[in-house]
């Protein structure tokens, strides 16, 4: 039996588990805290940052699904620099990769572009990056296009952790990481990828689609992960 | 010729953690890890394909494509810049007829840029990989005919100061056992002293770490000893790639037994029996030197099982890095020994309880192990003799650019800086135009403020810091943008991607800096924004500095980006 701890979340008064995160307990009292990353079902890796917050008495500015509830802690999710962050981490995103979002399969149901809304990026001042990248369309039944891909890495971790295939790594490094299968080989050749779909519909933006889907067309369907992880658990 | 079969042999039945040095093994032979070889590797370690790909890509000296017989690795850091690097590259490529980073037609030379080689006293430096014989370090690159064919050099690196943990004669290093001693702090340690007791000492000689992050040295160990989970480990971070600091290369190239006591020591402390050994794949002398002198301390009952007929048993493992900055933060180094990608890990938890493997860990710097037989052997208050209430004991300290004698200096934290260029390093050559304090981590100095002591604490105090001891001094003949650019340039390089504010930070802050000449409007605060966004947003201390120099460089020199004073 876990214990249950009190804390405030931006001056309220609300409880949770001692083992939950900031972001499981601000969700359970529908306060919104941005994810990205984050998935429910996969293991969290912090890496976006759009789920920073302040909590009270720390130095810096925690990741609000990494980190534990604990008693007496004092949370604020909508300062002004935190905003000011999100803004600018959005911002970074959209002129980084070639988003296209009137040509894109997930047009309107994008969680970059939704992000935008939701953060207050109206326009983007930053020049664009322009970057060269490539698309894979050898797979019988999906792309990926790796100018729309933001590297949150979900389709790395629920290929690994979920469906045990690790068709998908991370090549490169630093503004040159992408997305790989196997050795940076065509997806249509992999040796390992078992076509179980897990990737494209754990995927954020329009990188990973189904073939066949016209602009706006593809919608991905995610609330099968956290049965499996409960089920995979107890076995 | 060895066969990739021989290579794989003595690494069946190990696990993951094995990848780093199987595909140094592999690299060395080959020059390069190819497709069949990680499908063997992937078949021996049972680690998924895709995950070695993803390795041998994230670190800088292990190759997918063939490299050549003799590959030239040409740091491009200030220092190095300064000192005519880029003359070196355009006469290396002048001279194969090939840019940097293409293959001769015949296979047999490659010349890329690297970041700093930590050989900034001898700038402009050199590494050479060489097919089947390993890396050796050539600086200064007074002939580049002898990067393309084996030439004899010796280099002494000038050092002086107290004569604490430098040898006051720096031409007779120990480094051997005869040389060094027989371990007495380590058997008086165990003999009298447990390892509250040695907490005790270092917690009262007041050590301060010496890697950068500052963080005492007896708390570290104190919250590592109290955690209960099982096994501790000790891990030494000789991953020295902050650039203009090399003071740990020539610790462990002069004194490779004093690292070793101090890491058994440490061990003591902290309850751990394995240690491992992180060195940085760029400081292949210094990895040499270390091997040696860990077999030789093992031949001598120092470290192994039950050392001095004590309960206490003690081994090291030393691990090579491959060229990746990041992996000096300390649980990107876990994830290099663990055999991933060199990814930091989103803290809290601290590697006192969850650290290598999951297990308690502490990690310690060289220079800070370095000081803990002297600190055993002599008592904490022998050690306090030397610097402030704050920064207590001596500080090694790496100076490069223009100073008549760069060079690793040992101080007693509390001199001025004007003190210590002039007393120390022989004096300027030609007329200041700033200082680098801490390296690409670091903050700018104008000749205005050189009258800082030398402390943690009076530099904290100016917005500045002591990071990890690198100085680099500029004269008004160097070009600050071109600084800078090579600044965010080694940023944008070593950044791991992970975390979205760095990975897209450092980009766009290296863009920036390449306008400078022509602006885009707003380009400045644009700047301030994105250094901001990295400094706070990021989830390690890489992300967290990638703006630090260019941003103090704003506030004191608002000209060089198009704004007025």
């Amino acid at each position: 039996m876990s214990v249950v701890v009190t804390l405030k979340i931006n001056d309220i008064d609300v409880s949770g588990q001692e083992d939950e995160t900031i972001l499981d307990v601000a969700r359970e009292h529908d306060i919104y805290i941005p994810t990205m990353c984050h998935l429910d079902g996969l293991s969290s890796v912090g890496a976006c940052r759009l789920c920073l917050v302040e909590v009270k008495g720390m130095n810096r500015l925690v990741t609000a699904c990494t980190v534990k509830v604990a008693e007496g802690m004092e949370v604020y999710t909508e300062t002004e620099r935190l905003k000011k962050y999100r803004r600018m981490l959005v911002e970074m995103l959209f002129s980084e990769g070639n988003h296209i979002c009137s040509v894109c399969v997930v047009n309107g149901r994008c969680e970059l572009q939704s992000m935008a809304g939701r953060v207050g990026v109206q326009h983007i001042t930053l020049p664009y990056y322009n970057p060269l990248r490539t698309l894979d369309t050898t797979h019988e039944r999906f792309v990926i296009d790796r100018n729309r891909c933001i590297l949150c890495t979900r389709c790395v971790r629920v290929c690994d952790e979920i469906e045990g295939a690790h068709t998908w790594d991370l090549g490169g490094r630093g503004i040159e990481s992408h997305v790989v299968t196997d050795l940076n080989t065509f997806w249509g050749d992999s040796p390992t990828c078992t076509g179980c779909s897990k990737c494209v519909h754990v995927c954020p933006t329009g990188a990973l689609f189904e073939k066949g889907r016209s602009v706006t067309e593809m919608t991905k369907h995610r609330e099968f992960l956290p049965y499996l992880t409960m089920m995979r658990e107890k076995k | 010729m060895t066969s990739l079969e021989d290579l794989l042999v003595p690494y069946r039945g190990r696990a993951r953690d094995a990848l780093l040095p199987l595909l140094w093994d592999i690299q060395t032979a080959f020059g390069h890890i190819d497709h069949d070889a990680v499908q063997s590797i992937s078949h021996t370690l049972r680690v998924p394909a895709a995950e070695i790909y993803g390795v041998i890509h994230f670190y800088a000296l292990f190759h997918h494509q063939p490299t050549g017989h003799t590959t030239v690795y040409v740091c491009d850091s200030p220092s190095c810049g300064i000192a005519g690097a880029d003359r070196v590259i355009a006469a290396l490529s002048a001279r194969l007829g090939v840019p940097p980073g293409t293959l001769t037609p015949d296979g047999q030379f490659l010349v890329l840029h690297s970041p700093c080689l930590g050989l900034c006293e001898h700038a402009p430096a050199a590494l050479i990989a060489r097919r089947g014989a390993g890396e050796f370090a050539y600086a200064p690159v007074d002939d580049i005919d002898c990067l393309l064919v084996e030439c004899a050099q010796t280099r002494q690196t000038i050092t002086s100061g107290e004569g604490v943990m430098l040898t006051r004669q720096p031409q007779q290093p120990a480094q051997t056992l005869p040389e060094y001693g027989d371990y007495a702090a380590l058997r008086r340690a165990l003999a009298e002293m447990s390892p509250h007791r040695v907490i005790a000492e270092v917690d009262a000689a007041g050590l301060i770490g010496r890697g950068g992050a500052a963080f005492p040295t007896g708390t570290k160990w104190k919250l590592t000893h109290a955690a209960p989970a099982q096994p501790h480990y000790l891990v030494c971070n000789a991953d020295e790639s902050e650039p203009g600091t090399f003071k740990d290369r020539l610790l462990m190239e002069s004194q490779p037994h004093l690292l070793l006591e101090g890491m058994a020591l440490a061990a003591y402390a902290i309850g751990a029996s394995k240690g491992f050994l992180f060195i940085r794949g760029e400081y292949p002398e210094a990895a040499r030197h270390l091997q040696a002198a860990i077999d030789a301390a093992a031949a001598a009952g120092f470290l192994g099982a039950r050392i001095f007929d004590t309960d206490f048993s003690f081994d090291i493992e030393l691990r090579r890095g491959a060229g990746a900055y990041i992996c000096g933060e300390e649980t990107a180094l876990f994830e290099a020994i663990e055999g991933k990608r060199g990814f930091p890990r989103v803290k809290p938890p601290y590697p006192t309880t969850h650290g290598l493997f999951g297990k308690p860990t502490s990690v310690n710097n060289v220079e800070t192990l370095c000081a803990i037989p002297l600190i055993v052997a002599h008592g904490s208050a022998w050690f306090r003799q030397w610097g402030t209430a704050s920064s207590a004991g001596t500080k090694l300290v790496s100076v490069s650019g223009h100073v008549r004698r760069p060079g690793v200096y040992e101080i007693a934290p509390g001199l001025t800086l004007r003190q210590f260029l002039h007393d120390y390093c022989g004096g300027l050559v030609g007329p200041l135009r700033a200082v680098l304090m801490g390296g690409a981590a670091g903050t700018f100095l104008t000749p205005e403020e050189i009258d800082v002591p030398l402390t943690f604490e009076h530099l904290r105090a100016i917005g500045s810091t002591f990071g990890s001891g690198a100085i680099m001094v500029f004269n008004d003949t160097t070009d600050l943008r071109d600084v800078l650019r090579r600044l965010a340039r080694f940023f944008q390089h070593e950044s791991c991607g992970k975390c979205f504010p760095c990975q897209l930070g450092t980009q766009r802050q290296l863009e920036v800096l390449e306008r400078l000449e022509q602006p885009l409007p707003g380009d400045p605060q644009r700047l301030r924004d994105i250094g901001l966004t990295m400094t706070e947003a990021s989830l390690c201390g890489l992300g967290q500095t990638a703006a630090s120099a260019v941003l103090s460089a704003m506030q004191r020199w608002p000209e060089l980006f198009g704004e007025t004073k």
